[in-house]
């Protein structure tokens, strides 16, 4: 349990990914099998107990400390696990503290009525922070800043396996990961993939530069829109059905509907999409469906989820990533066609003799669902990661609106000294008739260095007020924030919220009072 | 007056803790006639009295700090030393907190009070340990009166300082230590770990860190971080003020790693709020086992409870069976001093 937590505990408290990843690939070079496999596993959400936590935790606290200071103590600390794990008496140096692994094996068989005895006598033999892991790990949420990708990178950059290899055979192993492990140190052949549903590295693309646009050939490419969706994997594959992320994540849980709807025998690549009546709905209505473990059926009717296919990457056990991209398309098509599986359809392919043709469908690219569009080789064969020149992504021109800067928050790590986030707003008239201004996005991204030290230096002298980490400025700077879209938000007090909003430029020349109304941000709204 | 009722010889005004047969303040607020100041921290040594009575260490600190604005007249008592004022007679012990910080043991017709000011039980190289004073009423601190605080030995935070350091060679090590007390407990405890390179501090540090050294406590070679190369930086530790280490003067430092150097730091969110990624757990002040142990210990009757967290050591003393009062002085809340 020590290595553990000292990794936990370091990780909550590191900033950095680069030093995130050279902690985990410490970890995983000095602690011994099975234990690195069930840290791995309790890193990438892996491991559940289906426990009572919160009872067990409850009963058993009352019967180690007085109530009273346990709640007194659970106020100021602001979390349960952190304050048992603070206030448990003892000292926790016992001679011979469990092992990672036989904690987790442990609790995987035992029996509800036996898991209070384990845990007080576990707590009983570990120290502060030791306890503090077990619990986290207990509670299924370690959240010390470690996404399953970041876990799978540092493997990678441990083994000197390659990322994608390792996505790919993710989903055919299982904690504690011997096999994979066994793998990665070199030990033994990588573990058979064979005909199971498992996550294949995708293909990305690249967002088109000027001069490579002006070099596209129309008769090497073709031409798709960018749905406002999310890519997706779908696999079906001996008797798995599973959905996949861009990243590799198993979404399958918050997407029964569309994984349900997968024809046996395919790997196919595509967008998430929540569509009604064959409209695509906004990103809002998909983020609603996104990071739940679970789907209500009332969620199911009212958002209900779809994948537009572009890619075939398998059928009926042919691998067909080394053909030609228009192959796999005609594969892809008539596929569909034979067997039109519900919740899918094809997004369609555009035909463009020239460039200036395909500006025009560009600037056109305003429809709902519509994020730009894409352009692919014809001849690409299907290659993990971001290969050169074969995928371009041309995202539509974004919006922009002249918003004044109302608060700014002091950034995290290296610009910790620095005011970075940015809190702006429009105008409307307030309730005495003055125009007020009310916060419309929030940003801490699209300047240079040099313009932050300006915007920081800003700040400081234009402050009327701060709060913590907090400073209330001058309505007097305006932003020109460039943002992909805006939607209605019963969440923000302006009643809009903005996607994806980066200040584009500083209008250090701009009055305030010139800056834009809410009404006209409003205008943008897409129903 | 009645020298077993506590309440009615010691009282609180609008400057403080007064005791009356006595006619002095203990730490009041500015503009006392007479003050009887238990540590150098400027929420216990405020300027403007007419008279102090304090350890000529904590007169030294208040003299260096609040220079001649600190009072008219003052009157050096050392440790264990008796003298007579008014009715009472006052003697200072040792607290542990800081170079120079007391308890007043006040004697009243046979009753003894204890005001205990700041103090702590573990070890430090800095300042004179503290010493049990048995008392029939102790007027104690509680600054950390949670059962979630019981800080660990100091040597191995600092070990987890020096193991850092040594990680991460091309990176400044910037600490943020309150600048009387903690930065020279925290200079000497990596002396005392066999640490021996410079150690760089802030230009607000310096003259603390001098008057210790005159008190002959020993602090190794120091030198100024201010106009100390980039270069010159990486690889070493340097102390500040908790104010500076994640605003603009830490910019000068190359890469830093954020430490603290604090008895809050034991609780998570505390540390992420102060984007601290090295917490040290270092408290000059009593944890909720010092505190308890020590109120146990005094085997007072009756205890009064200053700045902190007084509701959970209220409701510990009277779960032992002792009388238990809240002091109302304002003013003191969350300082880490």
């Amino acid at each position: 349990m020590k290595l553990f937590a000292e990794l936990l505990d370091r990780l909550a408290y590191t900033l950095s990914r680069n030093d995130k990843l050279s902690l985990l690939a410490e970890y995983f070079a000095r602690t011994p099998d099975p234990d690195r496999g069930y840290a791995l596993a309790a890193l990438t959400d892996g491991l559940f107990f289906r426990l009572p936590l919160r009872r067990i935790l409850t009963e058993l606290i009352a019967s180690r400390v007085d109530p009273v200071l346990f709640d007194l103590s659970r106020d100021y600390v602001g979390d349960t696990a952190e304050t048992i794990a603070l206030i448990w008496p003892g000292a926790g140096k016992a001679a011979k503290a469990p092992r990672l692994a036989a904690v987790v094996e442990t609790l995987q068989s035992a029996l509800a009525m036996e898991v209070p005895g384990l845990l007080a006598s576990w707590l009983d033999q570990l120290d502060a922070t030791e306890r503090w892991a077990l619990l986290k790990l207990m509670t299924g949420a370690l959240r010390v800043g470690v996404s399953g990708r970041l876990a799978k990178t540092a493997l990678a950059q441990w083994s000197e396996a390659p990322l994608s290899e390792i996505e790919e055979v993710w989903h055919c192993v299982e904690p504690p990961y011997g096999e994979l492990f066994a793998w990665l140190s070199g030990a033994s052949p990588r573990p058979e993939i064979g005909t199971r549903a498992t996550f294949r590295p995708l293909m990305l693309s690249h967002q088109i530069e000027d001069r490579e646009l002006q070099a596209i050939v129309p008769e090497d490419f073709v031409a798709e829109w960018k749905w406002d969706g999310i890519r997706v994997q779908a696999a079906h594959q001996g008797g798995e059905k599973r959905l996949f992320s861009r990243t590799g994540d198993d979404i399958s849980g918050a997407f029964p509907d569309v994984v349900e709807a997968i024809p046996e025998g395919v790997v196919l690549d595509g967008e998430l999409l929540v569509l009604r009546d064959g409209e695509v709905a906004p990103f809002n209505d998909l983020q609603q469906r996104l990071n739940r473990k679970s789907v209500t059926g009332a969620m199911l009717k009212s958002h209900p989820a779809h994948i537009r296919l572009y890619d075939m990457l398998f059928a009926s056990g042919e691998d067909f990533r080394p053909l030609p991209f228009i192959e796999r398309r005609a594969r892809l098509e008539a596929w569909h066609q034979a067997h039109s599986p519900a919740r899918t359809d094809i997004s369609g392919v555009i035909d463009f003799a020239s460039i200036e043709e395909l500006q025009a469908l560009w600037a056109d690219a305003r429809a709902t669902g519509i994020e730009g569009l894409m352009l692919k080789r014809r001849d690409s064969p299907y290659i993990a990661g971001r290969p050169k020149g074969h995928w371009y992504k041309w995202k539509r021109a974004p919006l922009t609106l002249d918003a004044v800067l109302m608060y700014a928050q002091r950034g995290s790590g290296k610009r910790s000294s620095y005011y970075s986030d940015y809190t702006f707003g429009a105008w409307r008239d307030g309730e005495t008739g003055g125009p007020e201004l009310v916060p419309v996005g929030k940003s801490y991204f699209g300047f240079t260095d040099e313009e932050l030290r300006e915007l920081d230096r800003w700040v400081r002298n234009h402050t009327v007020d701060s709060f913590g980490p907090v400073r209330q400025v001058e309505p007097k700077l305006v932003f020109e924030v460039a943002f992909d879209s805006v939607h209605r938000s019963g969440r923000h007090k302006s009643g809009v919220a903005m996607r994806f909003p980066r200040i584009h430029r500083i209008r250090w020349d701009k009055p305030a009072e010139e800056a834009d109304r809410l009404e006209t941000l409003k205008a943008m709204i897409v129903e | 007056m009645r020298p077993d009722r506590f309440d009615t010889w010691l009282t609180v005004d609008r400057k403080g803790l007064y005791c009356r047969p006595g006619g002095f303040h203990i730490d009041p607020y500015g503009g006392a006639k007479r003050a009887v100041v238990t540590h150098g921290h400027s929420d216990h040594a405020r300027p403007g009295h007419d008279h102090v009575l304090a350890t000529p260490e904590t007169l030294a600190v208040m003299h260096t700090r609040l220079g001649t604005a600190a009072c008219l007249g003052t009157q050096a008592l050392a440790y264990g030393e008796t003298i007579s004022i008014g009715e009472v007679s006052v003697t200072l012990f040792p607290a542990g907190h800081v170079l120079g910080s007391a308890q007043v043991l006040i004697e009243w017709k046979g009753a003894r009070a204890v005001v205990s000011g700041d103090y702590k039980r573990s070890a430090d190289p800095t300042c004179a340990a503290f010493e049990l004073v048995p008392c029939h009423l102790f007027v104690t601190e509680a600054t950390f009166a949670l059962p979630v605080f019981q800080h660990g030995d100091a040597r191995d935070e600092v070990a987890k300082l020096i193991k850092s350091r040594e990680r991460f060679p091309e990176r400044a090590h910037v600490v943020g230590a309150y600048g009387l007390g903690k930065t020279q407990r925290v200079i000497a405890l990596l002396r005392a770990a066999g640490y021996e390179r410079p150690i760089y501090i802030h230009g607000a540090l310096a003259e603390c860190c001098a008057l210790y050294e005159s008190f002959s406590v020993r602090l190794g070679e120091l030198k100024p971080a201010t106009g100390a190369s980039r270069d010159e930086l990486k690889g070493q530790i340097v102390l500040a003020p908790p104010s500076a280490i994640a605003d603009r003067w830490s910019r000068r430092l190359p890469d830093p790693v954020t430490a603290f150097a604090s008895g809050w730091m034991r609780v998570r969110a505390r540390a992420r709020q102060q984007g601290v990624e090295l917490p040290l757990v270092i408290s000059d002040h009593a944890d909720w086992r010092e505190l308890t142990d020590t109120i146990a210990e005094t085997g007072a009757e009756e205890v009064w409870v200053t700045h902190g967290r007084e509701d959970a050591l209220l409701h510990h003393i009277e779960t032992t069976g002792r009388r238990g009062r809240a002091l109302a002085l304002i003013g003191r809340e969350d300082e880490d001093q």
